[in-house]
């Protein structure tokens, strides 16, 4: 991120392993039906921490759990006041979610208006019986009454620094770090 | 990243402006397949359809557009209007701005009227057809039609048939797929295609038989009977036996070629019945690439930066 450099690795790519272990686990625990579930990523790298979770689940469990994809941009409610145009990802959910348990998964946990526009779009595609929220990190600072059902690890953070989660497929290492504004 | 206020004409975009609003349009695409066709990406928006000159196709298709992205929408007809009672267009236009629209989706029957426009109005201006100049989301979701089906817009032979002088689809066409590198061909009688054409780098022919010869893409013009009042040919009779397009002369272009009508179809004058079945899934695809198109060049326009 421009203006801003690493300052602690708080998690490893072996702490990541073992966190999504612990949410999967989380998950069937509070869900013993896995055929109820189905998961949904936000883009982006929610995305490919729902792919893990999956690929965890069917190791524990032997299910395949239905995997969506949920771009929120267009439900964003600073469309206009952040402009230009942000750039519109694919939304992908080719499963009815009705009457399903649906796992929203995101990386980090900030303010939670991605959470509230996740939400909105995930009721125009039906009605779920229920939605958990599953972050990888939560750093705090919300500003709206939203919380996670499962936490991979709370960060206290300042609210001027960054929380940057890697991942192996798009940014070639796993780790969760955090960023200060560099002086330069 | 998207710095255009207007969109009036695909001659002023870049290639990387036509590619984003593909981006876009896939993904479009994917929301009129769900069971809540709608988002919420222009709510508070106003989007005023301002058609001086009949349309039904593209008013529909940008009212639904629009409504799909949850923008208030305002239809206003030339034939319902205060312009039937003697108002010029610039009063028209300067009333509707007391409404303070966001977006103003222009048809007129006049080249060029849309910088007139621009000078009224602190809206976007997309230009839904211009006279005989441009007509940009038609060639848009035309060239996003072959892009589906083809998997590229570089490199291909593109054919338009049919009235290219009086055409903005075959003008906007043009201007696309040079952009990409393919090359274009028009073919048609000479009063109705010029041989000045070749000026803006595209082939010009007066025999249908030698200008389909490896063809990647047949683009068939609607021949406006309308507007052929001063005979620009001698008879329907002599275009159809020189210029229709048959299942034999088809053989002529290149296997699997893509061939695409802006509509409606006058059968058997621009293109034979016999090919009903072979074009009727290509043009009900293109109405709705259409939608998505017109969708990604809505959300441009009522997203964009204010300074713009």
């Amino acid at each position: 991120m421009e203006g801003f450099k690493d300052k602690t690795r708080v998690l490893s790519p072996q702490d990541i392993k073992r966190v999504l272990y612990r949410l999967a686990h989380q998950i069937l625990e509070k869900t013993p039906d896995s055929n109820k579930l189905a998961l949904l990523g936000i883009q982006t790298r929610g995305v490919f921490l729902a792919r893990r979770i999956k690929a965890i689940i069917k190791e524990i469990e032997g299910t395949d759990v239905p995997l969506g994809i949920l771009d929120i941009t267009l439900y964003r409610d600073d469309l206009t006041a952040i402009g230009p145009s942000p750039l519109v990802k694919e939304t992908k959910i080719n499963f009815s979610i009705d009457n399903k348990v649906v796992v929203l998964i995101d990386d980090v946990l900030f303010t939670g208006r991605t959470i509230r526009a996740a939400l909105d779009e995930i009721m125009d595609f039906g009605r779920p019986q229920k939605v958990e929220l599953v972050v990888l990190v939560d750093r705090g600072y919300r500003e709206l009454p939203i919380r996670a059902d499962f936490v991979g690890k709370n960060i206290p953070t300042a609210q001027t620094e960054h929380v940057e989660v890697r991942l192996e497929e798009i940014d070639k290492k796993d780790e969760v770090v955090i960023l200060e504004k560099s002086n330069k | 990243m998207w710095d255009k206020k207007h969109i009036i004409a695909i001659k002023e975009l870049e290639r990387r402006h036509i590619e984003a609003i593909f981006n876009l349009a896939r993904n479009f695409k994917e929301l009129s397949q769900r069971e809540i066709k709608k988002t919420p990406a222009l709510r508070g928006k106003t989007v005023v359809n301002l058609f001086f000159e009949n349309s039904t196709r593209t008013r529909t298709s940008f009212e639904l557009a629009a409504k799909r992205l949850s923008a208030d929408v305002l239809n206003f007809s030339a034939s319902m209007s205060s312009l039937s009672k003697g108002e010029s267009i610039v009063d028209t236009i300067k009333n509707l701005e007391s409404y303070h629209p966001d977006i103003i989706v222009a048809r007129v029957g006049f080249s060029a009227s849309m910088r007139t426009f621009m000078r009224y109005t602190d809206a976007s201006i997309i230009n839904a057809g211009d006279g005989a100049n441009e007509h940009p989301t038609q060639a848009l979701l035309d060239m996003f039609t072959v892009e589906e089906a083809k998997g590229t817009l570089e490199n291909l032979k593109v054919l338009i048939v049919g009235d290219i002088r009086h055409s903005r689809v075959a003008r906007s066409n043009i201007f696309g797929f040079q952009k990409f590198s393919s090359s274009i061909r028009v073919c048609g009688p000479t009063t109705l295609v010029p041989y000045e054409f070749h000026k803006i780098g595209v082939e010009v022919f007066d025999d249908l038989d030698k200008a389909l010869d490896d063809v990647d893409v047949i683009i068939m013009l609607r021949i406006q009977r309308e507007r052929q009042e001063s005979s620009f040919f001698p008879s329907l009779r002599e275009y159809v036996e020189r210029f229709s397009l048959t299942p034999g002369r088809i053989k002529k272009a290149k296997k699997g070629c893509l061939i695409m009508h802006p509509g409606p179809i006058n059968w058997d004058i621009e293109i034979s019945s016999a090919l009903k079945e072979r074009l009727h899934p290509f043009i009900l695809h293109q109405a709705g690439n259409g939608l998505a198109v017109r969708m990604a060049v809505l959300y441009l326009a009522g997203t964009r930066r204010k300074e713009l």
